[in-house]
């Protein structure tokens, strides 16, 4: 149990803690967060991405797809055309400019898993790229299997 | 199945909501992208992502949030098929194209390519 | 008897160990900089013809302390301690090149702090008289800190304007008994050693915020020990706090009363050209603070511009599991005084 004394501590240090926190936060002036930017890029790029994957999406309804189907090869050429722009140190520079506008499409998922691959290649195929390749992408995996599974169950037992 | 217009709108939306996310909380782009790909999920358990498929197209079908929707409609399909055990055994089946094409390309990628740092 | 210990955290050497020579060895983005023309091997890019960016690093390190020794003309069996840390998990850089080197070796970890630790410390072998020369190298190195404490270097993470870069670079020092050198060289005079601060950051992006604290604290703390005031020094200089740190700082110092206003910059302002360089609020980093005192700062002394200087290295000791576990950042602040002059001139 805190003694009263280490407790008075520890409010001082709180408040001291607050009082800096408030200084750090003004002297960040110059090097805020551009948000409006920020938020209009990655609507920019976002939007983009969107487009051309609905072009692919045209491409290959027009190859023959029955439009439902036409999703998965689209999904699967945009994280060829990101794995390899990713391979050749574009993605990170595309990344740093449109932040979630390359991270929220599948692109991004696809940098995710790419760039862990060849960051950890040094380790070996098996430990490195084999063990590490979804280090950065696996929580989309985990919680999008834990949510339908969840979403199923709701739903079986509403049936 | 929608137009440019509508996917570059919705499409370019969801991103936006997400920089927003990640400029205004100390959340970071996972925790961003696994908050996305639940709530696509759970708009696609509510019977809504379907329409959104069908007015923005790819506005809808490539952002992550689509993940979550075809995991859900995977699991779904098979607890109409094959009862409550479909919850479980069909969530990949709608989704598969995604990771294989990503263990796939990222794979032969780090094989041939090196990170430039 | 602590005869050599002035007030509570600072060390006063009585033969003030010389900084006979210093080397340093950097990567491309350094080497493109406003100090490009102060440091002694460049490196054609984040390989240098190694497999991995951890065999580069070591590597740098290597290059500098040997080329630290041809420098000063002494052979590696002369040398009689090592001192080395990186950023690295178990400081691999300082381990292989020790290995390589075969000089008796001490490992420290100080974060972006531990040139000046070691600068410290390799001061006190000597002046204790348990050394006659001492080599303190460090390094860093852009590649292995991205994919250790943030992400693979090819992921598109977009970083906030505040964030830092890490300097890719190497600097090694030689310490040595001030009895075979009366001539007018560089002398470390003081060594004031931090104690850890937190004040709550919790943002691996914003070690210029963390560490400002840990700075001013060492600095107030020399200033009272020493009996001195900023404007006893040419030049105060800090670690790698970059733009935002180096604000703050020079607001906390005011309001203990000091003035920091005229001659204090900071490693990481300095090493990198903000305006033409993609480096977001500086450099940051082992290798800041070595590379640019060991390279433009030690050249200036020597060319009679500073006299008397006071470098405070700050480093963050975090690491991806306590950040990941919802730690805040603590942070230390080392400083060392060193003077140019005679011996027995002080």
């Amino acid at each position: 149990m805190p003694s009263s004394k280490e407790k008075n501590r520890t409010k001082r240090e709180q408040a001291l803690n607050q009082e800096y926190q408030a200084i750090a936060k003004r002297q960040q002036k110059d090097h805020k967060i551009p948000v409006l930017r920020n938020l209009l890029v990655a609507f920019i790029v976002g939007g983009l991405i969107c487009v051309v994957g609905q072009a692919i999406s045209n491409l290959f309804i027009g190859l023959g797809f029955k439009p439902e189907e036409a999703g998965n090869p689209t999904v699967a050429t945009l994280i060829l055309v990101a794995a390899v722009l990713t391979g050749l140190g574009v993605y990170d520079v595309l990344g740093q400019f449109a932040g979630a506008g390359s991270a929220v499409p599948v692109t991004g998922f696809a940098n995710a898993v790419v760039s862990a691959a060849l960051e950890f290649k040094r380790e070996g195929l098996i430990l490195g790229v084999g063990a590490k390749m979804f280090a950065l992408a696996g929580p989309v995996i985990v919680y999008g299997t834990v949510t339908a599974f969840v979403v199923g169950l709701v739903k079986a037992l509403l049936l | 199945m929608g137009n440019y217009l509508t996917a570059f709108l919705v499409g370019g939306a969801i991103c936006a909501i997400a920089q927003l996310i990640y400029d205004l909380t100390p959340l970071t782009m996972a925790h961003v992208l696994t908050l996305f790909v639940i709530v696509g999920g759970i708009i696609s358990g509510l019977g809504l992502y379907k329409p959104l498929v069908d007015f923005a197209g790819a506005g809808a079908t490539v952002p992550i949030t689509s993940f979550g929707h075809q995991l859900v409609q995977g699991a779904l399909k098979e607890l109409e098929m094959s009862g409550p055990i479909g919850v479980l055994t069909g969530i990949f089946d709608l989704t598969s194209a995604g990771i294989t094409s990503a263990i796939i390309f990222g794979f032969f990628v780090a094989v041939i390519f090196n990170p430039k740092g | 008897m602590a005869n050599k210990k002035l007030g509570a955290q600072t060390l006063q050497f009585n033969r003030p160990p010389v900084l006979l020579e210093a080397a340093t060895v950097v990567g491309p983005l350094e080497g493109q900089g406003p100090l490009g023309d102060t440091f002694d091997v460049i490196y054609p890019d984040q390989l240098n013809g190694q497999k991995s960016w951890e065999a580069c690093e070591r590597g740098m390190m290597k290059d500098a302390v040997k080329l630290l020794l041809d420098k000063a003309k002494l052979s590696v069996d002369r040398v009689d301690f090592m001192l080395a840390g990186d950023l690295l998990n178990q400081l691999i850089s300082g381990n292989f090149a020790a290995r390589d080197l075969a000089i008796p070796f001490l490992g420290i970890y100080g974060a972006c702090s531990t040139m000046v630790e070691g600068l410290g410390l390799a001061a006190m072998l000597v002046d204790g008289d348990y050394a006659d020369y001492v080599v303190a190298a460090t390094s860093s190195h852009y590649g292995t800190s991205e994919r250790q404490y943030r992400f693979p270097t090819e992921y598109g993470a977009q970083r906030p304007p505040y964030s830092q870069t890490t300097v890719t670079g190497s600097g090694a020092g030689l310490v040595t008994d001030s009895t075979y050198h009366p001539g007018r060289y560089p002398r470390v005079t003081h060594f004031t050693v931090g104690k850890v601060m937190d004040r709550g950051i919790k943002d691996p992006y914003d070690m210029g915020s963390a560490m400002a604290p840990a700075a001013a604290d060492t600095l107030q703390r020399h200033f009272v020990d020493t009996d001195r005031t900023p404007a006893d020094y040419d030049l105060i200089l800090t670690g790698d706090l970059a733009s935002v740190g180096k604000k703050i700082v020079i607001e906390l110092m005011a309001l203990a009363g000091y003035d920091m206003g005229q001659n204090y910059d900071d490693c990481g302002c300095r090493i990198y050209n903000p305006d033409k360089q993609p480096v977001f609020a500086g450099g940051s980093g082992c290798g800041c603070s070595a590379v640019v005192t060991y390279g433009s700062i030690l050249h200036q002394m020597r060319e009679g511009k500073l006299k008397r200087i006071l470098v405070a290295g700050t480093g963050a000791l975090l690491s991806p599991t306590t950040y990941q576990q919802g730690e805040s950042i603590p942070c230390i602040a080392h400083a060392v005084a060193i003077e140019m002059s005679e011996k027995g001139a002080l």
